[in-house]
């Protein structure tokens, strides 16, 4: 019981400390790809400490309120994770806090919050069955959802459930709001629908907004790492592969609409699921 | 030393929008040159963002006239203190060579309190950056929550 608080709480620290070393390290070679030297490694502590500090416009208090359960459910998800429980549990959690972050957007009448808001229901719509059915592979070779089982398993999981996680670098580049799915909000300033989903967001509720997905970001690249759980180095090492291919794609790549995404999406990430997942049962 | 840790914050991540009042677009060219390789704005934290909700720091170019004098104002206050402005230019400053034509107010200060003037015709990247260096410190010392000018005592005072 004490270790359980004791991992949860290191979690609750560490989590958003190293999402936002992530987002730093995303946003210097993101600038290099471009030759530009690019913001320090702790730019977004900068950010968001000052972004807490400006003064608060809320549209009402349901914006208030989805940045805050998006926040919690983004936290619960990264501390479920690091208690090791249900992969299940996770992923529906972390699917609650993207919906309340939704919902915050849906409470102003801005319309380029509502279109925001519309595409990033979409978005889930793509990457929700994606992650069901990773899970779904998982528990087929495995024999459970518990990541103390996955941890324990004693031959590397991307051996034999490659395409599944491709499928989960497609959520990944979705998740991220990487191009070419960078469609309801993206990490740059300007979009053509101003901010998207965050547009009205300001001040310290984006701040919540911000450090929740940082915690997404390590939420995500955790669930990379249990594809190789047989050493703790080739779990940092594919993570660390997955997000720079993630980076390389984001600055290749154009943003493109949504009926492109839903169809692409949908085909490509369900058959590489559905191929694996066959071939998972057919052994 | 939380109210310490965010004003050092300000200075490291000022995120400005841009508003061009009716510029030639000889001051805006200028001013995204800032953000390309050569100068790299972004290696200071600065974010050229097109949302007043999220800006810090409002860079007007261009005279201000009658049509677009409300929207700069409404610009301006719907960003959440504290907040800077910055007028670059001539015309932005005084409403320049076009300063005597009836369509026009004069120059940003007229509307809204300016904290810091760039001139030049057009403003060179060095001096924008420059301009937006001094206006960080300003921006730092504004108490948070709350501007040291209130929209409108300023501008109603030079009207009359």
């Amino acid at each position: 019981m004490n270790e359980g608080l004791l991992v949860a709480g290191f979690a609750l620290v560490g989590a958003p400390l190293l999402g936002g070393l992530i987002t730093g390290a995303d946003r210097i070679i993101t600038a290099r790809l471009q030759a530009r030297i690019g913001p320090p490694l702790i730019q977004p502590f900068y950010d968001v400490a000052k972004l807490l500090g400006k003064e608060q416009i809320a549209v009402n208090v349901w914006q208030v309120f989805g940045a805050c359960a998006y926040l919690m459910a983004s936290a619960i998800a990264v501390v479920l994770l690091a208690l090791r429980t249900d992969l299940l549990v996770i992923l529906f959690t972390q699917a609650v806090g993207s919906v309340f972050l939704v919902v915050g957007a849906l409470a102003s009448a801005s319309p380029y919050s509502q279109v925001g808001a519309h595409r990033e229901l979409l978005q889930v719509l793509c990457y929700e069955p994606l992650l069901i059915l990773v899970a779904v592979g998982v528990y087929l070779h495995v024999g459970s959802f518990k990541v103390s089982d996955i941890l324990a398993w004693q031959t590397p999981l991307l051996s034999k459930l490659p395409f599944l996680f491709l499928a989960l670098g497609c959520v990944l580049t979705i998740k991220l709001r990487k191009s070419p799915f960078d469609l309801s909000t993206s990490h740059h300033g300007h979009q053509e629908i101003v901010k998207g989903l965050l547009t009205d967001y300001s001040g310290p509720i984006l701040a919540f907004a911000e450090i929740g997905h940082w915690l997404e970001t390590v939420l995500l690249l955790g669930l990379c790492a249990l594809f190789w759980t047989t050493h703790w180095l080739g779990m940092i090492l594919l993570a660390g592969a997955t997000f720079a291919l993630q980076i390389l794609i984001d600055n290749v790549s154009s943003r493109m609409n949504w009926r492109w995404m839903l169809g692409y999406v949908w085909a490509v990430g369900l058959s590489l699921s559905v191929v694996n997942l066959v071939w998972v049962q057919a052994r | 030393m939380w109210e310490r840790m965010t004003q050092g914050s300000r200075i490291k991540s000022p995120w400005l929008l841009h508003y061009d009042c009716g510029s030639c677009n000889g001051c805006d060219i200028e001013v995204l040159a800032c953000l390309t390789p050569i100068y790299d704005l972004e290696r200071f934290g600065v974010v050229n963002v097109g949302n007043p909700l999220h800006a810090d720091i409002l860079l007007v170019t261009g005279t201000v006239n009658h049509r677009n004098k409300r929207v700069l104002r409404n610009l301006y206050e719907q960003m959440p203190r504290p907040k800077v402005v910055i007028a670059v230019g001539s015309c932005a400053l005084t409403g320049g060579v076009f300063r005597e034509a009836y369509n026009v107010v004069g120059g940003v200060a007229k509307v809204i309190p300016v904290d810091v003037y760039v001139p030049g015709c057009p403003v060179k990247p060095e001096a924008v950056i420059d301009g937006v260096i001094l206006g960080l410190e300003r921006f730092r010392r504004k108490k948070s929550g709350k501007n040291l000018l209130e929209p409108g005592d300023w501008g109603e005072e030079r009207r009359g």
